[in-house]
Order: C-alpha cells, then sequence, then structure tokens
C-alpha cells in the first residue's frame, strides 16, 4: 500500500469516528516515522537490485528487446538484464510454478487469458503506476482488459498486438485463393502433406471454430469444432512449436500454408519470401504485455518497464519484432514502419480484431487442452 | 576396532557421497512424484493434495496411454535392434583394429561434442525438402522433385539410431575387448573356420556386452521426448512427450506424475527382467563380492 492511500484510509477512519484524534495523529506520525525510514532503505533495494530476469519468446523478438531495450536499461541503471526464452506460455507457467519466489520476475506474456490465469494461481503482482510515467501513452482498451481481472490494477503493461492469421507460399497458393478458402484453406485436401499448424490447442480450438463456421469466442457444437482439428490434423506434415520452427517450415517450403504469427511473417517477408498473410474474418487477435510477477523487485521491474514503454524504445522494438507496439498512434507517432506491419490498426481502438474471451477460455482450458492433446496423437 | 570391521566399512564410506547424491537427487525426487500422483489438478491449475486414486485408475485403464506405450517400446525395441545391427561390425573393427585403436575411439566419442539437440536438427538439412539429399538428388537427375522424407517414423527412429549409436557401440566394445584373441586362433587350429569361431567362441562371449549396451539403448530411446517433437510427425508422440504435456501445457503435474512412475514401473521392469536371465552379478562381483 502507497502512502498516499495509507494516509486517506486513516483520514476517512478518523473522519468516520473509528479513531480518536490522539491515536489518528500517532498513526500518522507513525506512518511519517515509517516512511522516513523505509524510503531510504526502498532506495537502496533499488540500488542493491543487480539484476531483473526478463522471459520472452526468443528468436528475432529477443533479439530486439536485447538491442533496443535491455543493453541501453543496462547501461542506464546498471542493473542487468537476464534475457531467458520460453516455447509457449503454458511451458512458462510450468517453470514459475515449479520456481522459488522471486526466481522469475517480467514474462513476455500472450493473450488476457494467461493474465488470468496467473490471477488465479496468486501469481500476479501490484504496479504502482505512477513509477510508470509512459503508461499514459498505451491505447486504454488495451490496459483496461487487465484492469477487470485484477480489481482495477494492473500487474503488467500492455506491450504490443498481433494476430494468429493464415501464412502461404504464394508459389503455391495464390491471393484470391487464399481469401476465398480462409480458415478452410487449412482443411483443403489438396494441400495434403504440405500443411503445418501449432500444436497449440486454443489456436486449434479457433481455427476449429471458424473453419464451421462458429464463433471462436462461443461455439456452440463442439464435435463439429473437434472433427475440423482432426481434418486438419490428417492432412499435416507437422505440428510446430516454436516460431523459429514456423519460419523455417515456410522458407524451407516444407509447408505451404499454415496458421501463423504477423510478426514472424513479416520477417519472413523482409528476408525476401514470397509468402503472403492474411487474417480471416474473425481471426485469432491477440495482445502481449510485460507481466511482473509475485515477489520480484517492484521498483526495479516498475523502471525497466517504464524504460521499455518510453516511446522510442517502444518503437524501435516493434520495428525489430514486427508487431504493432501498443502505443495509442493517436497520441504518439509511430514513424514508417510501424502503419506497415499486419494487424495495427491507426484507430488506436482495436475495433477490427477479435480477441479472446479469457472466462471463455480458462472455463474450458483443463478439458481441452486435454481433449486437443488426444486429437493431436490420433485420437 | 578389527581390521575386518575397518575394512568391511570401507566401501561404505567410499560410496557415500555416491549413495547420498543418489538418495538427494533421484530418491527423494521420486518420492514426491509418488506422493504428487495422489493428488488432482484443480481448474485453476493449482494442485489438490490428498489421496485420489484418479490418475491411476486413468492411467491404468485408458487405452489412449497403452497404446502410446505400447507404440514407444515399439519404437525403442526397433532402435534398439538396428543399434545393435549396426554398432556390433564398428565395434568389432575397433576392438579388432591395430596401432589406430585410439583414433577410432576419438571419433566415437567425437559427436558428444556437440549438443544432442543440434545433432538431431542436423537431419533436417539433410533430409529436408531443400536439404542437402534431395539436392544431391536433384542435381544427379535421379528425381525431378524433392521427396519428403521428413517428419515421419522412419526418421524417430533415425534420429535414435544416431543419438544411440555410439552407446551401443562402446558396450560391445568393451566385452570384445575383454575376449582373449587367442581363444579365437585355438579355435582356428581345432578346424574352425573365421565364421564358426566367430558364432562358437567370439559372439557368445560378448552377448554380455550386447545385452548391456541393448538394455541402455532401449531404456533410452524408450523415454525420449526431443526426437519426436523435432523429427516426428502430427501423430509420433511417445510416452515421455504425454508427461511433457500433462505437466507443462495441461499443468497437470499430479497426471504428469503418474505418467512418469508408469513408465518408470515398465523400464524398471525390464531391467529386472534383464538382471534375471544375464544378471546384473557381473557388475558386483567387480567390486569383489
Amino acid at each position: 500500500m502507497d502512502d498516499s492511500k495509507r494516509y486517506d484510509r486513516l483520514l476517512e477512519r478518523y473522519g468516520n469516528g473509528d479513531l480518536d484524534r490522539r491515536s489518528f495523529l500517532g498513526l500518522i506520525g507513525a506512518a511519517g516515522l515509517a516512511y522516513g525510514v523505509v524510503t531510504p532503505f526502498a532506495r537502496e533495494a533499488l540500488a542493491a537490485t543487480e539484476q531483473v530476469r526478463f522471459d520472452g519468446w526468443g528468436g528475432v523478438v529477443s533479439e530486439a528487446f536485447r538491442k533496443y531495450a535491455f543493453d541501453p536499461y543496462t547501461k542506464k541503471t546498471g542493473i542487468k538484464v537476464v534475457d531467458g526464452t520460453f516455447g509457449s506460455g503454458d511451458e512458462y507457467l510450468s517453470r514459475v510454478k515449479a520456481s522459488q519466489k522471486g526466481e522469475y520476475n517480467i514474462a513476455h506474456l500472450s493473450g488476457v487469458f494467461d493474465y488470468a490465469r496467473y490471477n488465479s494461481l496468486g501469481l500476479t503482482s501490484e504496479l504502482n503506476e505512477k513509477n510508470i510515467p509512459n503508461l499514459q501513452y498505451v491505447i486504454p482498451k488495451l490496459a483496461n482488459v487487465f484492469r477487470k481481472i485484477t480489481d482495477g490494477k494492473l500487474s503488467c503493461v500492455p506491450y504490443d498486438y498481433g494476430t494468429t492469421g493464415i501464412a502461404y507460399n504464394r508459389k503455391h497458393i495464390s491471393d484470391d485463393e487464399a481469401k476465398e478458402k480462409g480458415a478452410k484453406l487449412l482443411i483443403d485436401k489438396k494441400l495434403k502433406g504440405k500443411l503445418g499448424a501449432w500444436g497449440d490447442w486454443r489456436t486449434r480450438v479457433w481455427y476449429g471454430s471458424l473453419q464451421t463456421g462458429q464463433d471462436p469466442n462461443n461455439a456452440k457444437d463442439m464435435d463439429a469444432v473437434w472433427d475440423a482439428i482432426r481434418a486438419n490434423r490428417d492432412l499435416l506434415l507437422k505440428y510446430w512449436s516454436s516460431g523459429a520452427e514456423l519460419m523455417s517450415l515456410l522458407a524451407e517450403e516444407e509447408i505451404y500454408a499454415t496458421e501463423a504469427w504477423s510478426g514472424r511473417v513479416y520477417a519472413l517477408q523482409e528476408q525476401g519470401h514470397d509468402i503472403g498473410y492474411m487474417d480471416p474474418p474473425n481471426g485469432f487477435g491477440w495482445q502481449e504485455c510485460l507481466f511482473v510477477i509475485k515477489g520480484s523487485p517492484m521498483a526495479a521491474c516498475e523502471e525497466l518497464l517504464n524504460f521499455m514503454l518510453a516511446p522510442a524504445t517502444s518503437i524501435a522494438v516493434a520495428e525489430g519484432q514486427n508487431y504493432p507496439p501498443a502505443l495509442d498512434p493517436k497520441k504518439i507517432d509511430l514513424g514508417k514502419k510501424i502503419p506497415t506491419l499486419p494487424a495495427f490498426d491507426p484507430t488506436g481502438k482495436l475495433d477490427g480484431l477479435t480477441f479472446a474471451d479469457p472466462d471463455y477460455w480458462n472455463g474450458h482450458e483443463q478439458e481441452w487442452s486435454k481433449k486437443f492433446g488426444r486429437i493431436q496423437k490420433g485420437y | 576396532m578389527t581390521i575386518e570391521r575397518r575394512e568391511a566399512r570401507q566401501p561404505w564410506i567410499l560410496l557415500s557421497p555416491s549413495l547420498v547424491t543418489i538418495t538427494l537427487l533421484l530418491i527423494v525426487p521420486v518420492f514426491f512424484i509418488v506422493v504428487y500422483s495422489f493428488w488432482l489438478r484443480t481448474a485453476s491449475g493449482a494442485d489438490q493434495a490428498g489421496f485420489y486414486l484418479d490418475n491411476w485408475k486413468e492411467a491404468l485403464t485408458d487405452p489412449f496411454y497403452r497404446d502410446i506405450l505400447l507404440y514407444t517400446l515399439k519404437i525403442a525395441a526397433i532402435t534398439t535392434i538396428f543399434c545393435a545391427v549396426m554398432g556390433y561390425p564398428a565395434a568389432y573393427f575397433i576392438a579388432r583394429s591395430k596401432g589406430n585403436k585410439a583414433l577410432l575411439l576419438m571419433l566415437l566419442m567425437l559427436p558428444f561434442w556437440i549438443s544432442y539437440i543440434i545433432r538431431t536438427m542436423s537431419w533436417i538439412n539433410i533430409l529436408g525438402v531443400s536439404g542437402a539429399l534431395n539436392w544431391a538428388l536433384m542435381h544427379l537427375g535421379i528425381i525431378d522433385e524433392p521427396l519428403q522424407m521428413l517428419y515421419n517414423q522412419v526418421t524417430i527412429v533415425l534420429g535414435l539410431v544416431h543419438f544411440l549409436l555410439p552407446f551401443m557401440i562402446l558396450n560391445i566394445y568393451v566385452s570384445l575387448e575383454g575376449i582373449d584373441v587367442t581363444l579365437e586362433d585355438a579355435a582356428h587350429s581345432l578346424g574352425a573356420t573365421r565364421w564358426q569361431s566367430f558364432l562358437e567362441v567370439t559372439l557368445p562371449l560378448s552377448l554380455a556386452g550386447l545385452a548391456a549396451g541393448g538394455l541402455l539403448c532401449f531404456v533410452l530411446a524408450a523415454g525420449t521426448y526431443i526426437t519426436p517433437v523435432i523429427l516426428g510427425g502430427p501423430s509420433d508422440a511417445m510416452f515421455a512427450n504425454l508427461v511433457f504435456e500433462a505437466i507443462i501445457t495441461q499443468l497437470d503435474w499430479p497426471m504428469g506424475s503418474a505418467l512418469s512412475l508408469m513408465l518408470l514401473v515398465v523400464l524398471g521392469a525390464l531391467v529386472l527382467v534383464y538382471n534375471h536371465f544375464l544378471g546384473m552379478g557381473q557388475l558386483m562381483k567387480g567390486l569383489g563380492k
């Protein structure tokens, strides 16, 4: 609890008659003493923080973070950023669950559903937003969905957003064909043995819903969804499990089409590969955040978050990782490259993107992750 | 203290660092896993402590787990057979070579200098659509279109053989090195052909090494996780992948614990069978008992 809030509560109790004047003044004095004693130590604690652990998705994303955020931050503060990677949010959550308090600090999490899962496991912290003034530049809609889960508070700052759309090799699939078939391109028998898919149950169920003409946030006929997932499985060459593997499969032409992360496809296009990308109607939109785990050195983490949200840093990272930043384009000039990135919304309202409903997805997580695990293996 | 008592204590004193390490890093964690296997996963992903048989009931009665376990044992058996067939001639060649034995052994060890994951991934560059083999076949005019060689059972076995072959060769080699070569000469002098002396003398005497290598390869192959992930197709999961999925993807540590213990028991039973027929006693003899 910060000091102003502590004072407000004492004042309220005094005003309500719950505290007599002597007790009120005594507590105010004690609070002042505590502030005087603690603040220098708090400053020292920040100074004593030698390192902060950050975990992200690896590949070009981590490279961008290292180059544009961590190295300059370390240079400025002297605090080292230990940079780790994970292959999926599930894998990371499992690691955090097995860790000691404070071992993991900040994670580049994807999806509001992950934020909700961390909250239900009691892993959320409480950010002091006063220490993160750059939060003012963030698209409000992106922050508000997190606030709803943690009673108006934040345990993370929104950082970027993107989509999981469909990538296809233009040598073999035309833009028109991809657009016409939409999500059903991934169950096209003509492409048997030349399709890839992310082995992530949420993405599979989302696309299964699209392929059966259902609302991905409220599918009614799950049997049809599972059948579509089976149909997709039977045509696959491989379920990929990381962004690097996705890029390799597409670049080496092992596969001609797969659902893919927008930024990774943009990176392939920048490398000169003729890979098309499209978001089918109700395509999978997501936002990523920088999540601070309970037990982390908050002052150092908040300072790093503020540093990373600074427009110059945020834009540089976005250009490096090819995902639009969470910065509001109505408040900040995002330069020339970002408006060309897939999924970028110049209005800052993000009305064109469909995000996963955390209650719906987390409510089915236990059942569907298990069910998909079986279907994936041929059942 | 009498000399006998001191001598009786000495092996235990020497063994104590290993015993403490094994107790702390193997026996205690296995105990935790046993306890975990009787817990339950709640909807939020947290664990519910208690004594529930649900995980065990599911693991032992659901045909899904049985089928994947059988598939895993099949892949491990095929891999072991390939390792034995390919490893024996190589081990024999090294054991009987003169002069360059050290060099050959170093070459055998060379792959261990490179990460197992990198070695496994190297097959993508060899067998991929734009890999070395397809490139060579197309440039030689043998094929017009690249062949799809990756991501199937064959590539899983290939990756496992690549990984495990040195273990098999080393075990057989050690066994062959221990055979007195004059025994083969004696067989020749009694009229046996080279082939007969190999079949009647060398092979039976080296079977212990072959069996030890086979056991090692089988156990390692059955517990593999990375190879099917990198080189397998959509439905080529092995049992260790189920454990990973339960623990990591589904955050169901209790079920993952039950599954890992199931694999441990099956492989442990295999070691007991090995011990019954071939005997671990050979190893004990080395301790002077």
